[in-house]
């Protein structure tokens, strides 16, 4: 596979190596360094996103030796490993989507070279990979809400129609234009950071933010009657008696079951 | 205009109770000068599609600092699309041209020189050295312009009298002729007269659209959600998509269908035959309003005449073997509604299923919406059916359904061509800056209409050729044969967006026998290849007027100064006037017949002519005063009058009373556009009929009087094949476009910093089975090849597009990979158009 230039692994290797030194090096500051170190290692901060496969934070902290080669298999240079003071755990690779979004190689190059599974070789279809999830973070200002016709976030979603999807409303503002909502679907988006990368706005209005930060869960004492009709194909309760209504027996009233 | 959210309230119902009183559309507003340092907002069109939104763009200190969507603008609103939202920073882009650049070796013009700097004085004189060594040698045929449905309308008309009148040459055509031209010869075969009948408003009004061709979702976006919203909000509206590859507008489909290319001729005639078949025929309208004829058939596909498609072609126009042209691509023969009935009724749903790969069931629904006689239909179409070796017929045949069925001239029904460029119809088609045309519908071959326009332009008998002059691909071919000497391009950037590149547009600027000269506002491809770069002013460095596709003339004022030395295209051409005398350009029989131009300038005759010149610089004050005090533009200034006015004046007398009419120069400059024909203080909405149309008298009801009997054309055409498709060795076919956040070619948007971060490359969208057949992934960089040239691009499988097995797209935005290398420069025989929606290509690994 042809891919564009990218720094030498070898560079980014030494990079590494010499903020390890480093870290090792001070040894008076090591006290300090390891509270830091263990702060960083439970908050990953919300922009950064780790590569397709990622176990979850405090298992790929566990599994990830900090050897770099996801990094150097990265053909969009999208990878960096973690320098002291990038508030990730020094030496573990990362994305800004802002910078260089991931781009979904068909064959997850990262992670077929993660020598100990801290990227999961279970990840076969980069479209399972759950990197994030993309939040419309910022409605105010965000075109679309506004009626304008951007939806750039959307045309460059690589799972589009799926992963964002322009829900369809009518804008009472101009009367006569639809307001086309991005809308993230949690289901498909992999987290990729396309979106944000190509936000237009001077701060994305869409983000990629880390799964346990963006989403909600909903609770299973209360059930949306409608997604259960569809997923039933019929009313949960058979069909009911309808009585007609005086006055307007031949009329049939919106909604009644004919 | 400075004005508080108060004032500003308060002047608009001023100007209302002012509307009202009068009756006109006259909007005087109040003006104060903005305090220096103060944004000063004033009205302008949108630079880019043919929808015609309307902006206010804030100036600042010389410099436009923002722009915003006009909230009471009927077109849109206040909403624009991202190209529009990011307007005001096209004309900031580091590389700006301000100087003349010419081609130049130890001092002196070299065709393999390098750019030079050189004073516009300079710019000049080698130019106009090379336009009179042209002449005298090899005669007006031997110089050309290529222009465009970006210029301003007194660009383009300027340019007509400059090149129609002063140099006596028709060489003179726009990019249009790539865009619409089909659209236009569709007009005039069925109907006489150019242009929709209808107007945006249809859109409320409808319950149905059809998409012919036309990614209105991304092309049209504001358009797009209007009809979005319609469909929202009208529980009966449906929306019908077909094209040859699915794409974002199929967001909206009820009835999506992907179509094989070219079956769109066989889909409009089985739906002719469905409406037949199923007798829906609205017989009282066919039987007062239509003629039936016959079109002729072997017309060939535009290819060089030594082509084999073209040698046994019997009625393709070209010069035959005794040297007579071979028959007449546009001829008809009039025929019967019983024979017409019998020609489409082999178009049965199941034969044109089969060939066009739609299933019947949705050819069946589609045909349904335009029989049924309770649904209105409004038919939208634009690349798609233009860009087509018969786009001409696929115009007349979408109107044949629509004349069927009685579906057209009125709210909600009817056919509706699009514009893609925001002057398509304003300059191109109405001021008639093509190689055919003159202004009003005019063209050059009737002598009655070039009498009529040499009374106009003051000009003696026989001052404009009679001769038809080469279009947009005879222009390149002319220049790689050697036979154009002198070539002016300008708002148009033909070396990426023009066919067949490699093999004939840019052997032939390169050609030393050429004088290639680009008026552009950046080093475009076409520039770059050029030997002489004029730096142009654009958009509001100049006051301009464009005309949209619903026919809405839409004026603005000059805001700020182009940088540098850049100077307006309409500078550019009036000033290079002063450099001939009539005695150079002229021969002196005709000079003869008119002896008081002898020893006078083109320039004096065409542009300081009583008429051009009539308007004093106190007018523009008078004219613009309301919204900036003390108006003043380059031009005027330079030339003395007031230029556009008197420009403006003179050719609005082509088109008034004669079903063209415009309304006068300042009612322009005080409105957010009009739909011409403006007649007695009101703009029509719709053509063609009594009680909307100012041409149709009582009782008439339905009148096309383009024609001289009020009838328009129902014509039987039949489906062809095209002249290249798949093959063994080229087994792919390739549609070419655009995407939504570039225009054209990119020279604008791809130096706005997020709109290129959006798209940074062109991609080349391709099924994924396609891609897996041949070993490819997503991401790969790939090299797509056809017999004409190759390109090597990123390959998309998962894209906004989704092609059929056997189709890929790539559009055509990006300069560092010129699809147009690959295109076949076939037309369509009747309108020239070419066809850049399918050739035969393969892809491999690069």
């Amino acid at each position: 596979m042809n891919v564009p230039a990218k720094p030498a692994a070898n560079a980014l290797r030494r990079r590494f190596l010499k903020d390890v030194a480093g870290a090792a090096g001070g040894a008076c500051l090591l006290a300090l360094g390891a509270t830091v170190y263990a702060r960083q290692a439970r908050a990953l901060p919300p922009l950064a996103i780790r590569p397709p496969g990622a176990l979850a934070e405090e298992a790929f902290l566990g599994a990830c030796i900090r050897c770099g080669l996801c990094v150097r298999d990265c053909p969009y240079g999208s990878l960096t490993l973690a320098a002291l003071g990038d508030g990730v755990v020094s030496g573990t690779p990362y994305f800004t989507a802002r910078d260089v979004p991931c781009e979904m190689c068909e064959d997850i190059p990262c992670v077929k070279a993660c020598p100990t599974g801290a990227l999961t070789h279970d990840l076969h279809d980069i479209r399972k990979a759950r990197m994030g999830l993309a939040v419309l973070i910022d409605q105010e200002n965000c075109l679309n809400f506004l009626g304008l016709r951007c939806d750039v976030c959307y045309r460059v979603c690589p799972v589009i129609d799926k992963a964002i999807t322009l829900e369809k409303r009518h804008n009472p503002r101009s009367d006569r234009h639809a307001l086309l909502i991005p809308t993230v679907h949690a289901d498909a988006c992999t987290g990729c950071g396309k979106c944000e990368k190509s936000c237009v706005l001077p701060e994305a209005a869409i983000k990629v933010l880390p799964t346990r930060l963006a989403q909600g869960a909903s609770d299973p004492h209360y059930r949306r009657g409608w997604d259960e009709k569809a997923k039933a194909g019929g009313s949960l309760i058979g069909e009911q008696v309808q009585l007609p209504v005086r006055g307007l027996e031949e009329t049939t009233v919106p909604g009644a079951t004919p | 205009m400075s004005m508080s959210r108060r004032d500003f309230i308060k002047s608009q119902a001023l100007a209302a109770a002012t509307a009202t009183a009068t009756g006109a559309a006259v909007i005087p507003i109040a003006s104060a000068a903005p305090a220096p340092g103060e944004v000063r907002w004033d009205k302008a069109a949108c630079r880019f599609c043919g929808t015609g939104c309307s902006v206010l763009v804030g100036v600042q200190n010389g410099k436009i600092v923002a722009t915003q969507g006009d909230p009471d603008a009927p077109v849109n609103r206040g909403l624009n699309c991202i190209k529009g939202y990011f307007l005001s920073k096209i004309m900031y882009g580091a590389d700006r041209l301000t100087q003349p650049l010419l081609r130049m070796k130890n001092g002196q013009y070299a065709k393999d020189g390098e750019f030079t700097p050189i004073s516009w004085d300079k710019a000049f004189d080698i130019m106009a050295e090379k336009w009179k060594a042209a002449l005298k040698e090899s005669g007006p045929a031997s110089i050309a312009m290529f222009g465009s449905g970006q210029w301003t309308i007194w660009e383009g008309y300027a340019a007509s009298k400059l090149w129609k009148a002063g140099f006596r040459s028709n060489n003179l055509d726009p990019n249009a002729r790539h865009c619409m031209a089909s659209a236009v010869a569709g007009f005039m075969r069925t109907f006489g007269i150019d242009e929709p009948m209808g107007c945006y408003d249809d859109i409320e009004a409808s319950d149905t659209f059809v998409l012919w061709g036309s990614n209105m979702a991304e092309m049209h976006p504001i358009l797009w959600s209007r009809i979005t919203d319609r469909r929202l909000s009208h529980d009966k509206c449906q929306v019908h998509v077909l094209s040859t590859f699915e794409h974002r507008s199929f967001d909206l489909a009820d009835n999506g269908m992907v179509f094989v290319p070219n079956t769109d001729l066989a889909i409009l005639n089985y739906i002719c035959n469905y409406i037949i078949q199923n007798k829906k025929v609205n017989l009282e309208f066919v039987k007062k309003n239509v003629n039936f004829k016959r079109g002729e058939t072997d017309i060939g596909f535009g290819l060089r005449p030594n082509h084999d498609l073209e040698k046994n072609a019997t009625s393709n126009g070209y010069p035959g073997a005794d040297g007579k042209p071979k028959g007449d691509t546009g001829k008809s023969e009039p025929i019967s509604f019983e024979e017409f009935a019998k020609f489409v009724s082999e178009y049965t749903v199941e034969k044109v299923s089969k060939l066009s790969g739609v299933p019947a069931d949705k050819l069946k629904k589609l045909a349904e919406i335009y029989a049924d006689p309770k649904r209105k239909v409004v038919s939208f179409w634009t690349m798609g059916f233009n860009q087509h070796t018969r786009g001409t017929w696929a115009n007349n045949m979408i109107y044949n359904v629509h004349l069927l069925v009685g579906k057209i001239s009125e709210p909600g029904n009817g056919p509706f061509s699009l514009t893609g460029q925001p002057s398509a119809c304003g300059t191109a088609r109405e001021v008639g800056t093509f190689s055919h045309r003159l202004p009003a519908d005019m063209v050059v071959t009737n002598p009655e209409h070039r009498k009529h326009t040499e009374e106009i332009w003051q000009l003696p008998d026989g001052t404009i050729p009679d001769k038809v002059g080469l279009h947009a691909v005879a222009q390149s071919r002319a220049l790689k044969d050697g036979k154009i000497k002198c070539y002016w391009t300008s708002t148009t950037n033909n070396m990426q967006a023009g066919p067949n590149v490699n093999g004939e547009i840019y052997p032939g600027w390169r050609n030393p026998a050429a004088f290639v000269v680009v008026s552009d506002v950046y080093p475009t491809v076409s520039a770059l290849a050029a030997d002489l770069i004029l730096p142009s002013a654009m958009w509001t460095e100049k006051e301009g007027a464009f005309g949209n596709a619903e026919r809405r003339t839409q004026f603005w004022r000059q805001q700020v100064k182009a940088p540098g030395d850049a100077r307006s295209d309409l500078w550019q051409y009036v000033e290079f006037a002063k450099r001939f005398k009539m005695e150079d350009v002229w021969p002196a029989e005709l000079l003869a017949k008119k002896p008081e131009y002898k020893g006078k300038t083109l320039y004096d005759v065409l542009y300081a002519n009583k008429v051009v010149n009539k308007f004093p610089l106190a007018e523009l004050e008078k004219v613009n005063g309301h919204a900036i005090q003390g108006y003043m533009n380059d031009e005027s200034k330079v030339f003395g009058f007031y230029l556009q006015k008197g420009l403006f004046e003179e050719y609005a007398v082509f088109g008034r009373g004669h079903g063209h009419d415009l309304a006068s120069f300042d009612v322009y400059h005080k409105a957010r556009g009009l739909r011409w024909p403006v007649v007695d203080g009101k703009e029509t909405l719709w053509r063609f009929r009594e009680g909307y149309d100012p041409y149709v008298k009582k009782g008439e009801g339905v009148r096309f009087y383009g024609h001289k009997d009020g009838k328009a054309v129902i014509f039987a055409l039949p489906y062809v094949n095209p002249p290249e498709m798949p093959d063994k060795d080229f087994d792919l076919w390739l549609c070419t476009g655009r995407v939504l956040e570039h225009w054209h070619t990119g020279s604008m948007t791809r130096r706005v910093p997020e709109l290129h971060k959006a798209v940074p490359e062109a991609v080349i969208f391709m099924h994924p089975d396609d891609a897996t057949k041949r070993k490819l992934q997503r991401g790969m960089l790939v090299k797509v090849a056809s017999r004409r040239g190759e390109i090597t691009a990123r390959i998309e499988t998962h894209g906004r597009n989704k092609p059929p097995v056997g189709l890929i797209f790539v559009p055509f935005f990006d300069e560092g990979r010129l699809i147009n290398k690959l295109t076949l420069d076939a037309t369509c025989p009747i309108s020239k158009e070419t066809d850049f929606k399918k050739c035969a290509v393969k892809v491999s690994r690069a």
